[in-house]
Formats: structure tokens, sequence, C-alpha cells
């Protein structure tokens, strides 16, 4: 079976669609060195480095995606929308209910997020219950190679405005880039089945919106995104020697959110953890204690999140990024509470 | 009054001997994360730094250790920051992009072109509060196509605000090239919005003096901001381990792994004409090849070694200072590398 790293299977994808579909363009910064496999087969014209002027080139992605282009519109890091926002808040957003649902921005907006490599609190946030706040903007963060070029298909191919958060800590080449380039001297706690992975030999799109029972439970239903899918896994690997059953579900999507899943996957368990690599207050952990109440589910809850800036230390990273000791403890925690 | 260039040199050496220190712990392990050294651009750093005064503040960027160091900053507070001590300068939680001493008005941010309304806000507050008290930007000339900071030309212009923007001018905007990114000129862009506008060599520290002298008098006695662009050349590239520098230095080892993929896919079925492929190529290769004429071999663009040569006549002050620099840097390395972090 055919294997990818996930990085290169967001490319092939992607060059898969670019191939399919001439409308497909891509700009960002340092384009021409961190995308050159694609640069030299689809040309410079589709294939573009921008200068570093992300309010701009965020918001010309939305008006050419307005008029026939299908951009896919690179950011260095998540964190630097922050520059850029105004272009997906009062615009990306806003065109389709704007113009009585006949006009759509479909680009997509790809961005590594993520922390546990030690670049602090600038440069690491994840971000994505912060965009998924705003009504009408699709939010795709996957786990593994395979669903990141899935997903990355079925955003070229959906009609509105998709965020693509690509985790660094899953990407060996943002890793690389950024972390332990010229040295091997640094660790980091990288999920191997996140990685690398088995994908197909055609890339088909996946559905937008639908979640993944990574592993059946009785006990509790983890649930998460990202990198948060891989220590919530390894977590319940280390709680079934202790003989808990916990499950673990992927969402995949952050928004919209697959309530139907999340729903039957409580249900069954009656309890719910939500590890979620994003910021505790506001979020997707409580956005998902929303969705199982409004649905009368009946469960003891618990998160397991980022609650403050990333600090830069290592030691100190590792404590506030959701990890496996944090899951087992809190896990063991809402068990003991019934 | 010419520049003492004993003690610009001393500023400078002492960054640079600090930041050579800083680069032998990360390729060590010890620190994590990118790490973007300032060598190369300290006669910019220096020959603006050494006029401040109490009461004036600095915006800094993703490199701004030389700044805080020739302001003044304890070194042994800046090295256990980047350590991730608990007891550094700013308690583990900033590294080396986000740095911040408020005794020292310095505010450091990884978000490129943040300089600009950072320094408008800190000469606001100067203007209100400390009349005479200025505020100095430092930032890449990449930064200058952020909306933010033109915006921060504009607006220090228009109210008339003591600011100094130094454009530290290395031709790169991480790993692309500038001029093909960029419009216009950015002397001219600044004289545009009513900034008070020069070019300086940003490899000699005493030009880099002189010119900054009247921009500073200028914005302390009310004459609004001034903006100094000054070229210098980043002997570690963007950061270090940059991709480009590897490939120049290790081919051996980087080409492989960036050739194979980069041949495939230029000969892969479906996609553009030739034509595009080879243009596409033609991007790829410009930079590797602007990179391998490296401009880090030649000399004249190390500023520390320039100002070092215009000392020689004075060997032996030279080589006691020199020592006396080395002696107290290995002070502060042995006294923080003794407690190993855990």
């Amino acid at each position: 079976m055919k294997t990818m790293f996930f990085t290169q299977a967001i490319d092939d994808a992607l060059a898969q669609s670019m191939a399919d579909d001439p409308r497909v363009i891509l700009f960002g910064e340092d384009i021409p060195l961190m995308r050159r496999n694609l640069l030299v087969r689809f040309g410079p014209e589709r294939v573009r480095g921008t200068p570093i002027s992300e309010s701009t080139f965020l918001g010309a992605g939305v008006a050419a995606a307005m008029t026939g282009l299908r951009p896919v519109v690179e950011v260095y890091m998540v964190d630097f929308l922050g520059v850029a926002m105004d272009a997906l808040l009062n615009h990306a957003a806003k065109v389709k209910a704007f113009s009585g649902g006949k006009w759509t921005a479909p680009l997509v907006v790809r961005a590594p997020c993520g922390g546990g490599y030690g670049d602090g609190g600038q440069h690491e946030q994840s971000l994505w219950g912060w965009l998924a706040h705003i009504p009408e903007l699709t939010i795709l963060v996957p786990s593994t190679p395979a669903d990141a070029g899935g997903l990355m298909l079925a955003a070229l191919q959906h009609d509105g405005p998709v965020i693509f958060l690509e985790h660094k800590l899953l990407s060996e080449t943002w890793l690389e880039f950024l972390g332990s380039g010229a040295r091997r001297t640094v660790q980091f706690d990288v999920p191997a089945a996140g990685a690398k992975g088995a994908v197909p030999s055609k890339w088909r799109p996946l559905p937008i919106g639908k979640a993944i029972l990574r592993r059946a439970g009785d006990d509790v239903m983890i649930v998460s995104v990202g990198v948060g899918v891989h220590r919530a896994q390894a977590a319940a690997q280390t709680l079934e020697a202790e003989g808990i059953s916990a499950g673990v579900l992927d969402l995949r999507t952050v928004s919209p959110l697959d309530k139907p899943a999340i729903c039957e996957a409580v249900a069954h368990t009656g309890r719910l953890l939500v590890v979620d690599e994003d910021y505790e207050s506001f979020g997707l952990s409580g956005e998902l204690a929303a969705v199982v109440l409004e649905a009368g589910i009946s469960c003891s809850y618990a998160r397991v999140c980022t609650q403050t800036t990333l600090p830069y230390a290592r030691q100190l990273e590792d404590q506030s990024l959701p990890n496996q000791q944090r899951i087992c403890a809190s896990v063991r925690q809402l068990l003991q509470e019934q | 009054m010419p520049p003492d260039l004993w003690a610009l040199y001393a500023l400078m050496l002492e960054s640079r001997l600090f930041e050579e220190a800083v680069a032998s712990l990360w390729h060590d392990g010890l620190i994590s994360g990118e790490m973007h050294l300032g060598t190369g651009e300290e006669a910019i750093v220096a020959g603006v730094v050494a006029h401040l005064r109490e009461g004036d503040a600095m915006a800094l960027d993703h490199r701004g250790t030389a700044a805080l160091l020739m302001r003044g900053v304890d070194p042994a507070l800046i090295l256990r920051e980047l350590l991730g001590h608990p007891d550094g300068l700013c308690g583990g939680m900033g590294g080396h992009m986000h740095l911040f001493s408020k005794e020292h008005l310095a505010a450091s941010s990884g978000i490129v072109g943040a300089e600009g309304p950072a320094a408008v806000g800190f000469a606001l507050s100067a203007q209100v509060l400390r009349p005479g008290a200025i505020a100095v930007a430092f930032f890449g000339e990449g930064a200058m196509n952020q909306g933010m900071l033109m915006e921060s030309l504009n607006l220090a212009s228009a109210w008339n605000l003591p600011v100094v923007f130094v454009c530290k001018d290395d031709g790169w905007a991480i790993t692309t090239h500038s001029a093909r990114v960029t419009g216009g000129d950015l002397t001219d862009r600044a004289r545009g919005l009513g900034v008070q506008a020069a070019e300086v060599d940003g490899r000699d520290v005493s030009a880099v003096w002189e010119a900054c002298r009247p921009a500073i008098e200028r914005a302390r006695s009310g004459g609004g901001p001034a903006f100094l662009r000054a070229r210098c050349v980043h002997l570690e590239g963007h950061f270090l381990g940059f991709q480009l520098l590897r490939m120049v230095r290790e081919p051996l080892r980087e080409m492989p792994r960036i050739a194979v993929p980069l041949t495939g896919a230029f000969l892969h079925p479906g996609g553009a004409g030739l034509r595009e492929r080879l243009a596409g190529l033609r991007t790829v290769l410009e930079a590797v090849l602007a990179t391998l004429r490296d401009p880090r071999r030649d000399p004249a663009n190390d500023p520390v070694r320039r100002a070092r040569a215009a000392l020689h006549l004075e060997e032996a002050r030279l080589e006691e200072l020199e020592a006396q620099v080395k002696e107290a840097l290995n002070d502060v390395l042995a006294a923080t590398l003794v407690e190993a972090p855990a």
C-alpha cells in the first residue's frame, strides 16, 4: 500500500486538483520555496510568492474566489491570520449572506497550526475554535495523511471559504523548517500514525463535517481533533490496561460539527471528555458540551485544553498542551465521580 | 562630534560573541524552536542604540537580542530566558522572539511589521508624558510591505511623533528575494508619507551613528518622524539552520532530498507546458543561485570585522578590550550553564 508523509499527502492532493482544474491557483509567503514541487509542475502563473502582506493577499484571495478562481492562500502560521482577520471575518464569511445567497467565495486558506516544538505563544496557537465562531467559515483539522489529502480535495470542491489547518507536529516539512533543521539534538513528541500513513492511490474528497470513530469504547468517549486525537489514542491504550474502556472520536471538521456522531458516541458512554489543543474558554470544548446538552443527552463531562498563552520553555509548554498524563488523569476523575 | 568607535565596537562585539554562544547552544539542542540571530546587523543596532537615553522606547522584531544587550539588559537574564529558565528575562514565557524589558521600555514581536504600531504608541506616550524622549522601531525590509507598517509611517507623520523607523534591509523576506515582491523604492515610500528619510551603509557603524544623529535630535525636539534605511547581510540567513544556506553549505546532504522530488514533479504528466515548467524551475534555481553568490564570504559585509579593521592600529588596546568582553561573556555562560536545565 502507498504511504505518504502528512504534508506530502496534502501537496499530492493539491497537485491532483491543480491538474484537473485550471482555476486552482496557489499563493502565499515563500511559496516558491515551500511548494517548489508544485511550482516546477504548474508554473509561476499558478504558484506565486507574495510579500509579507497578509491582509492584502488574503483579501485578494477572497475576491479572486468570488470571480472564478479557486485560490489556495497560504499564511505562514495560523497565528498570523490575526494580521488579516478582516478578510475572513467581514468578507469571506459574509459574501453569501450579503448577496442573498447568490455569490460565494470558494477559497481555501491553508495554515500551519499547533505547538510542541518550542516557538512560544505567538507561533504555536491552534485557533480553530476562534475561527469556527464565525458563521459560514468551514474549519478542517485533519489528523492523518489520508484525511489531510482527502479533506484538501473536499476543500477545493467546496462552494465557500474553508480554513485548512495543518498541524506542524504532523508536518515533516514544517517541523524540519522550524524546529530541527540542521540539528539532530532536539526531539519532538511526534505521533507516528499522524506523521506518516497509508493513502489512496487516487485522491477522492472526504465528506466535510463527518467525524470518524478512531477507537470504540464503553466507559468514556474522548472527542478531539488534530494531534489531540493521537494523544487521546495513546491515553486510551494506557487506560485499557487499567480496565477502562475509552473511545476516541476524531472530529476532522471543527465547523460544521458532526452532531449526530458526537451525540451517538456520548450517549453510548454517558461520559464525555474533550481534548482540545485550542484555548479552553469559549471554544470547541464548550461547544461540544452545548451540542450534547441541546440533544438532551445526560452525561458527565470534562475537558483537557490549553488554558493559557503557550509558554516558550519546553517543560512548561509540554504541561500546557493536552498530554497523555492530563488526559488519563481526567478520565480517571470522570469515572470516580459516579 | 565624531562617534566613539571604541565604545561602538565594544557593543557590537559583546552582541556578536553572545549570539555566537547562543548559536552553539541552539545547535546543542539546549534552545528550542526557531532562532533568528542579529549577526550582521550589529552596526545598525549599535549606531542607533548608542544615541538612546532614559525614557526612550524600542519596538523590536523577532531579532531583538542585539538591541536589548546594547541597551543594557543583563545578558545573563537573556541567556536564561533563551534556555527556558523560570528566572529568565521573561520567566521562560517569551523566548527569543518575544523578549520584553519594561525597565528599558523595550518590547519585541514575532509578527512582521508589528514594530510600526508599537513604536507609534511608544512615541505618543513620549510626546504626551516624556517630552524629549523618542521611540525607535527596528524591522526588516520585508516588513515594509505590511499594511500596518505603512500606516504607522503615515500616522507618525500626521501626528508629528518622535519615532525613528529603522529598516534593516538585507534584501530577503525569509526565503523570498524582496525585490521580486516589492513595488517602488522603500526610501521614496517613506518620503511619500511625509517622513524624513535617509539611506546609509548598515555595515559601517560610524556611518549609521552619524546618519542617525540628526534624525534622533530632530525627533527629540519635536521635528517629527524619520526613516533610516540601512543595508546589511544576515550572516546566518533568516534563522539558524536556514534551508537555503544549508543547500549551499552542505550540498551533498541537502541537494538530493530536494532535487529528487523536484525532478519528479518537473517531469510529472499533467500540469503546465514546458515553458511554464521551465519558468518555475528558474524561479527555484534563482533563489539557490542568489545564495550561492554568498555575500557572507566577503569580510566587508561583516560589520564587526569592519569596525575592528578601523581600530587595528591600536592592537594592544584592541586585544585588551576583546579579552575583557570575552571574559565577561564567559562569566555569564559559566554562571548560567553550571545549572544545566532539567
